[in-house]
């Protein structure tokens, strides 16, 4: 579980995040969604301790964020921002033996390899392991960074817009695999998702941010609603029955 | 918040999915087999004109017949350039390798950030104020060790300052050290203006990058200091391979970013200052030979990138030597044949290669 009380950040008089109370439960998929710079990301980049609070604290499974070692931390939460720092002559395999670094050391043991694999084989990049990251799509690189978060194994996963960039057909791929991590490896999911559709089929759990608040949180049936989502997106939004499930149409 | 309904999830670890994985499925620096031989055969070429060139330098043009007496003491007094030239292509390929690293940035040189201008200023002060006898007054173990530390001060003042605030960013602390570089260069250039010919003269022999402006009495304490540096950086090598993946992947994978960051730099620092107090300015060197290493080694783990990158030093430092005593008869300045034909060879590799 993934507790936030009071969490404060503020950039200026007028630009502030929180105070944010929210609780993300074990298990499954929690979706953020929310219009831009409503500060989803800024929350999932606190959250993973890549960015500090002004006020409140954070609890990840029973972990202060704030003062565990960034080390232990390393083994119970994962984090992949959007943008990478892009290695030349770094292999898709070698990036996701990096994820083995917090348990390892960078000395990778024969047990390692075997995780290493079987994460490489999660995201189907079996063929492409060997390759260059300068080699690669920008799909396949987002897959092997993802690759490499799951080789952490932690519990507790947070992806910010890993859709990014991704076509139809590798963003559905993507949510599959990720829904797939969440229920197959019990993955704890958080992610930052633009689509609210997207959210509303993979996610278990949504949390709707405006203005640096958490305005509403609750399962896709209570979030996917004509009222709900038009006050979240400040747009009219009607959602329809589609054929797998609930559609919103915001066009 | 609805705490009912929290997921019953699988147990936690990863269910023996029909693994494909076997044993000839590995993530070691050098990922193939191709690769692995090409690394080797690399190293051994270089190591082969390493050791040519270090024969050469002691024996061509010995004026004594091999073998003898006096062949060994006019190869033992030559041998006193190898060692620093040993010396200064160590320092300047680990330096430049692990501030690339540290600032994620593979077209800039620590020698930009403020150590040659340091050093070209404190050179032309000395001269300004004392004359020609300014350069005899800063030469001296407790002078050495002085500019030692004026140059690891400036540079850590400038990191810890730029690095440690709340807005500490990268990017302005190069923006910042090179602006002050340029602004130190800028006041020595005014101060050489106002030099007479003659002491213009003994000044510019100081300020170009050369083997022999290294005194051996310097020696017992630049080679324990460049190889406490060098060592630590060694040890330092899969920690680095972690910052290269940039400040929010590293942090993630459990580094302390700021503090791996600022110990880097300050070895970096130690070891840029030995070897820039030692023989001068030596700006392109080190750029050169991390670019080549990498075009060379072919691989990002830098245990072995580091060995290749002192190697290729070496090797440019001594040919460059070499060339400069027995072809061209004006032993001593190397920068200039470095920046010449080290800087086509950078080029060729570019262009043929397309990548850095």
């Amino acid at each position: 579980m993934i507790s936030l009380s009071a969490v404060q950040k503020s950039y200026s008089s007028d630009v502030a995040i929180g105070p944010v109370d929210l609780k993300i439960p074990t298990g499954g998929i929690t979706a953020m969604v929310g219009p831009n710079g409503a500060g989803k990301s800024t929350l999932l980049t606190m959250i993973g301790r890549l960015l500090g609070l002004d006020a409140g604290a954070i609890e990840i499974a029973g972990y202060d964020v704030a003062s565990t070692a960034s080390k232990d931390l390393a083994k119970i939460v994962s984090i992949l921002r959007q943008e990478n720092h892009f290695v030349t002559r770094l292999t898709v395999r070698q990036l996701v033996g990096f994820g083995r670094f917090p348990h390892s050391k960078g000395r990778l043991t024969r047990d390692d390899e075997e995780i290493i694999s079987r994460s490489i084989d999660f995201l189907n990049l079996n063929e492409l392991e060997n390759r260059y990251l300068d080699q690669l799509s920008g799909g396949q690189r987002q897959r092997a960074y993802v690759a490499m978060v799951l080789a952490q194994e932690t519990d507790h996963v947070l992806l910010d817009e890993p859709l990014n960039n991704l076509d139809m057909k590798h963003s559905a791929q993507m949510m599959q695999l990720l829904h797939k991590a969440a229920r197959e490896l019990g993955r704890t999911i958080v992610i930052v998702l633009h689509d609210i559709n997207f959210a509303g089929h993979y996610a278990d759990h949504i949390c709707a941010v405006k203005d640096g608040k958490v305005i509403e949180f609750g399962t896709p049936a209570e979030i996917m609603t004509d009222e709900v989502l038009s006050r979240v997106f400040d747009t009219p939004v009607t959602v329809i029955d589609g054929p797998r499930g609930p559609l919103a149409v915001y066009y | 918040m609805p705490e009912s309904n929290t997921i019953k999830s699988a147990p936690r670890t990863t269910p023996a999915l029909a693994s494909r994985h076997h044993l000839g499925r590995v993530s070691g620096p050098l990922p193939t087999g191709r690769v692995r031989r090409r690394y080797w055969i690399v190293l051994s070429i270089l190591i082969i004109l390493a050791l040519g060139f270090a024969g050469g330098l002691l024996a061509y043009d010995n004026p004594m017949p091999p073998g003898t007496p006096g062949f060994w003491l006019i190869a033992q007094m030559r041998s006193v350039n190898v060692l620093v030239m040993l010396l200064v292509a160590f320092c300047q390929a680990m330096a430049t390798v692990s501030f690339q690293t540290a600032t994620n940035n593979r077209i800039i040189t620590p020698s930009i950030m403020g150590f040659e201008s340091l050093y070209i200023a404190v050179q032309t002060g000395a001269v300004f104020f004392l004359g020609a006898a300014g350069v005899t007054a800063i030469q001296g173990v407790p002078q050495f060790a002085l500019q030692l530390v004026l140059m690891v001060g400036l540079s850590m003042a400038l990191y810890g300052w730029l690095l440690s605030g709340k807005n500490g960013n990268l990017q302005i602390m190069l923006l910042v050290g090179i602006v002050l570089g340029g602004g130190l260069g800028a006041v020595s250039s005014f101060m050489q203006r106002l030099l007479t010919p003659s002491e213009f003269d003994v000044l510019t022999a100081r300020l170009f990058g050369s083997i022999s402006n290294a005194d051996v009495s310097y020696l017992p304490v630049a080679i324990p200091l460049a190889a406490v540096a060098g060592t630590l950086l060694w040890l330092n090598a899969k920690r680095l391979n972690v910052i290269a993946l940039g400040k929010d992947a590293s942090t993630n994978l459990g580094l302390n970013h700021r503090f791996e960051t600022m110990r880097v730099l300050f070895l970096v620092s130690i070891l840029m200052a030995v070897s820039t107090a030692l023989v001068g300015p030596m700006t392109f060197l080190g750029f050169l030979v991390a670019t080549l290493a990498y075009q060379l080694a072919d691989t990002h783990d830098h245990l072995y990138v580091f060995p290749v990158a002192i190697l290729v030093g070496f090797v440019v430092l001594s040919g460059a030597y070499f060339v400069m005593k027995n072809v061209f008869y004006a032993q001593g300045v190397v920068s200039i044949i470095i920046e010449a034909v080290g800087g086509t060879v950078f080029l060729i590799f570019i262009l043929r290669k397309g990548r850095l």
